[in-house]
């Protein structure tokens, strides 16, 4: 993107003067270099969404955004209904409520190497991954209602996990408002046997070292380490989630002209907040984040197993479980009041500053962990919201690295094999039922992740806490 | 991964979207423009050439207008392929008006022998273009999410 089309409010904050149908400015987070890597359809896709209907104080794009459907990926908006207000199946994504959950282990890096080989095999053996995997369940009818209704509280009523797992996730396990009435039979059926399964493309489960501190009260608050184990996995409602994104987006199209909304592009399919479809569509959508939340709860189990098999001595706890594709409902400041609004983060994770009501009590003081998924080859991060995060940008947050290159593109430049065996020689070990799915993944698919954490450091929208580097990472 | 058929006709390729893949199929005719544009698909997954036609499933679709009915037929097979376990690798398709009669031919997906890279999330409305080139030929193509 030229920088020229933008107004530089500082290094690290850019802006879009409101124009033509824009309602509000459009501010985009990240350093020079990275707007120049931008897509130069990020500025298209963020100059649509600061001109849908009922949108608050600006339409932001976090510094690992890219190209998306609609929303670009890493962008953010509020809307209030009282406004016309508008929820859009674009601005969730396909993948609604995908995340990452990252566990302690209470293992240090010296207890990996002698078990290494054999706790990947045994998490590549007990976590399904890849085209075609099945669940360890196969749900009825009854069954997947009560899942859409409670998430990870509903996983643990199947044994799945412990009390301690809910209070750190998000919404503490369940998100409220669920409606499984208003999710399809296509969607449930997708879902059916695929509970527990980790899918394809950028998902994975990764065992991770601690390889730096950036800010050692937080990393205490957090109980992490230097030189700590960590386990982190990235999935969110696979099918299901995908079959919901699918069917509101073909029916809000439709409808959007009736509500006198005008789409610059079909993928920004949306409804008013308060219309049926757009009620029904939040009831639906939360219903696949409970399914996101009940998956990587399941997972967690499937990972306790399988350290359980290998380490017994392993305890492993839930740090936190972050999504990063959702539509929620969050007091915000706008205009100097306090107000209610629908907040979208595609591609972007919630960072709650310190002493909000919705982090876990024991981390309140320190701010919320912001967990950022990396590479196979490179690393990841925890952040933690900033007390300005919420003035930044409605508290959000980057959530990866972003990619650079296509498929494609990837499969051209790096064969998987060889990049399987060229990550073993730096001691990381991939497993995986598809070559080509991890050429696909390469890291060198992906953006720099600490540049893009650096720049979200540097507008406030969250602080380095720690950087964790794999060992292990299994991919679909 | 085969970026394209043979040049005849009919035939299919993929195009480049960010983090994602277009499918695009080319035929004589719109229908084979959408049977081409299937293969696409299966081709983002594995080799069409690699699945066995022992399994015949129907589909039908319904939709406003052509292209939204690409996007239709494709979700249509995603469904499929999904709730079946299965991999396409032959299509046939009717078009009669904004209605769709397909034939999709497949099996159970074999991880060994399909080598399945990735799972396709649904077709988009991204990049999304049902048309005639100039020489005549039909062209269906869109965005897949992975």
């Amino acid at each position: 993107m030229e920088t020229t089309l933008l107004k530089r409010v500082s290094d690290s904050e850019w802006q879009i003067e409101p124009h033509e149908k824009m309602r509000v400015p459009a501010i985009l987070f990240a350093s020079e270099a990275l707007i120049r890597d931008m897509d130069a359809k990020v500025y298209e896709q963020i100059v649509n969404v600061a001109s849908l209907p009922g949108i608050q104080k600006a339409a932001y794009a976090m510094p690992d955004a890219h190209w998306g459907y609609g929303f670009p990926i890493g962008g953010v908006a509020a809307f209030d209904p009282d406004e016309g207000g508008v929820v859009s199946a674009g601005g969730v994504g396909f993948d609604i409520s995908c995340g990452v959950r990252t566990l302690l282990t209470g293992l240090r890096s010296e207890d990996l190497p002698p078990i290494k080989q054999s706790l990947a095999d045994a998490l590549y053996r007990h976590i399904p991954a890849g085209v075609g995997s099945r669940g360890l369940l196969d749900l009825t009818d009854h069954q997947l209602d009560e899942m859409l209704a409670d998430g990870a509280v509903w996983a643990l009523r199947l044994g799945y996990g412990t009390a301690s797992d809910l209070e750190r996730t998000e919404e503490r396990g369940r998100m409220a408002g669920a409606q499984p009435e208003a999710v399809s039979d296509f969607a449930k059926n997708r879902q059916r046997r695929e509970m527990g399964t980790l899918g394809s493309g950028n998902h994975y489960l990764e065992v991770q070292q601690v390889v730096a501190i950036f800010d050692e009260p937080s990393a205490k608050a957090f109980g992490i380490r230097h030189g700590d184990i960590v386990v982190s996995i990235h999935c969110g409602s696979r099918g299901l989630g995908h079959q919901i994104g699918t069917e509101f987006l073909r029916d809000m199209v439709a409808q959007a002209a009736g509500y006198g909304i005008e789409l610059p592009d079909r993928e920004l399919a949306c409804a008013p907040i308060r219309s049926p479809i757009g009620e029904k569509y939040l009831g639906a959508m939360r219903a696949a984040i409970n399914c996101a939340l009940a998956n990587r709860q399941i997972i967690t189990h499937l990972v306790r197993r399988a350290f359980a098999e290998v380490i017994p001595r392993a305890e492993l706890t839930v740090l936190y479980d972050v999504s990063h594709n959702t539509c929620k409902v969050e007091q915000h400041q706008v205009d100097g009041h306090s107000k209610e609004v629908f907040i979208h983060r595609k591609g972007a994770t919630r960072a709650f500053g310190p002493n909000h009501p919705a982090i876990p009590e024991a981390l309140r003081a320190t701010g919320q962990p912001v967990l950022i998924g990396g590479t196979m080859g490179t690393a990841s991060y925890i952040l933690v919201g900033t007390p300005e995060s919420e003035r930044r940008a409605f508290s959000s947050s980057c959530h990866g690295a972003g990619r650079q290159m296509s498929r494609h593109q990837a499969t051209r430049q790096w064969r998987g094999r060889q990049l399987i065996d060229e990550l073993a020689s730096r001691g990381i070990l991939i497993r995986s039922p598809s070559s080509r799915g991890v050429a696909e993944e390469a890291p060198g698919a992906y953006k720099d992740v600490n540049v893009v954490v650096e720049a979200s450091e540097k507008a406030g929208l969250s602080r380095r806490v720690a950087r964790l580097e794999p060992f292990i990472c299994v991919k679909g | 991964m085969a970026q394209a058929q043979a040049d005849s006709r009919s035939r299919w390729e993929h195009f480049t979207h960010g983090a994602d893949i277009g499918v695009r199929g080319i035929g004589a005719t719109k229908e084979e423009a959408f049977e081409q544009a299937a293969v696409a698909l299966i081709a983002v997954i594995s080799e069409p050439m690699r699945v066995a036609a022992r399994r015949e499933i129907t589909i039908e679709c319904e939709a406003a207008d052509s292209e939204v009915l690409l996007v239709d037929w494709l979700n249509a097979l995603v469904y499929e392929m999904a709730v079946r376990g299965m991999i396409f690798g032959r299509f046939a398709v009717r078009l009669e008006g904004i209605r769709l009669h397909g034939t999709a031919w497949g099996e159970e997906v074999d991880v060994a022998r399909h080598e399945p890279a990735v799972e396709v999330k649904g077709a988009t409305y991204t990049s999304l273009f049902v048309g005639q080139n100039p020489d005549g030929s039909w062209i269906a193509q869109c965005v897949v999410d992975v």
